[in-house]
């Protein structure tokens, strides 16, 4: 199972990860972040849907999105 | 797992105080279970939470201090025992396994089980001879020394270095940066626990912890991973939760398998930011947040019983993540007349 696969996460937010028992708060444009990279979709894919979803333009989105990946990556969340 | 016979427990540890002792938690776990019981509580002072607990034990009788003897407390358990006719014990503290390990088969022979390591296997895992287990078994461990004096302290041998942690022969651990503290702990922790004192290599990552039972022929009967999530003055969980960490229950099965366990303990592990974990303490007993791993579907204190009563008990491999304890503390209303009871007769 990949990492990200093993994280308990609700729709309010709340991640848990069982590995450690650490827990975090996300953001629903975090919550779609990682709902995408489950689902496997490219980087561009998750920034024209962040564009769709919330009044930002794709410069920020993929501001947000590569300031995400590095937060996953730090908590030992994403491969 | 029906059993209609009732069985008589008796189980020490009744202090539910901020350095909590496991006894209520493991009463509270053989309640839960389908074990039909009548528990006995063995306490050391008059004032242990335990003993005034409402519907938590049946009666209670102080028992002399580990250090008064052995042939107090002998004929202490034997006054007991012609009184409840006990069918086990559950001893919950480090400073008074010795004693049971030791008398292990007088008990027996007076009809009382327990169900303990060997008196080799509770010596060796002392934390003076944690370098020694470690390399015995295969465990990476930090440096650590005994210390018999303070002068040794200002001369520690390399690797060791600040910041370590000094600890107690039975318990309390501090975190020392200064020679000075380090003296200053070291008459502390002498003066209160005896020697040697211990003076072990801080390693910087997580620390998690293992409830473990071993049956005594190399098998994990159950294991439980645990990580705190608040931690008192005193360095002890008040808040915990149950964690899905197989590399660690992988050491732990390992562990339990070489050194043939019997019994239950508490591995405490540091976990390092590249994956290592270092084991840092064995407690050779339950812990006090057993009742995390009753709650995560593990209960080891039912199953401590059923093995001591000859038992076969079925391994558990499984339990719930995600399983959250957190302690709290709870003024009981009590009346004279019942610490007038343990005061003047010993007994309630």
């Amino acid at each position: 199972m990949s990492k990200l696969n093993s994280l308990a996460i609700s729709d309010n937010g709340f991640i848990f990860k069982p590995s450690t028992g650490e827990s975090f708060t996300t953001n629903e444009i975090g919550l779609i972040i990682i709902n995408l990279l489950k689902e496997e979709k490219s980087a561009d894919e998750i920034i024209n849907k962040i564009t769709e979803e919330f009044d930002i333009d794709a410069i920020s989105a993929g501001r947000d999105l590569y300031e995400y990946l590095d937060f996953l990556k730090r908590e030992k969340m994403l491969d | 797992m029906n059993n209609p016979k009732t069985i008589t427990v008796a189980v020490t540890g009744l202090n539910n105080i901020d350095s909590p002792g496991p006894g209520v938690s493991v009463i509270r776990g053989i309640k839960d279970s389908e074990l039909n019981v009548r528990i006995i509580g063995l306490a050391y002072e008059n004032l242990e939470p335990g003993i005034y607990m409402p519907g938590l034990v049946d009666k209670t009788y102080l028992i002399p201090f580990p250090s008064t003897g052995s042939e107090a407390f002998l004929s202490r358990l034997a006054y007991i025992n012609e009184k409840e006719d006990l069918d086990l014990i559950i001893p919950n503290f480090d400073s008074e396994l010795y004693l049971f390990i030791k008398y292990s088969d007088e008990l027996l022979k007076m009809g009382i089980h327990t169900f303990l390591p060997t008196l080799d296997q509770f010596e060796e895992r002392h934390k003076n001879n944690l370098p020694e287990y470690g390399k015995k078994y295969g465990i990476k461990m930090p440096v650590s020394q005994a210390v018999l004096n303070s002068k040794e302290l200002s001369n520690l041998p390399k690797p060791l270095s600040y910041p370590y942690y000094i600890k107690g022969k039975f318990y309390e651990a501090y975190k020392v940066n200064t020679i000075n503290e380090g003296v200053a702990y070291f008459n502390k922790l002498s003066a209160k626990w005896g020697l040697p004192v211990v003076v072990q290599q801080s390693i910087t990552g997580t620390e998690v912890n293992v409830i473990v039972l071993g049956d005594g022929e190399g098998n994990t009967i159950s294991a439980v991973a645990m990580r705190k999530q608040y931690i008192t003055d005193k360095g002890k969980a008040w808040g915990g939760i149950t964690i899905n960490d197989e590399r660690l229950i992988e050491i732990t099965h390992d562990i339990v398998r070489k050194t043939k366990w019997r019994g239950a303990m508490e591995l405490e592990m540091i976990k390092t930011d590249e994956g290592e974990y270092h084991l840092i303490e064995i407690n050779p007993r339950i812990p006090a947040w057993v009742y995390l791993a009753v709650g995560a579907g593990q209960n080891i204190p039912e199953m401590v019983c059923r093995l001591a009563m000859g038992e076969k008990v079925t391994a558990l491999t499984d339990y719930e993540y995600g399983k959250m304890f957190i302690r709290y503390s709870w003024d009981l209303i009590g009346d004279i007349s019942d610490f007038e009871k343990i005061i003047i007769f010993g007994e309630l």
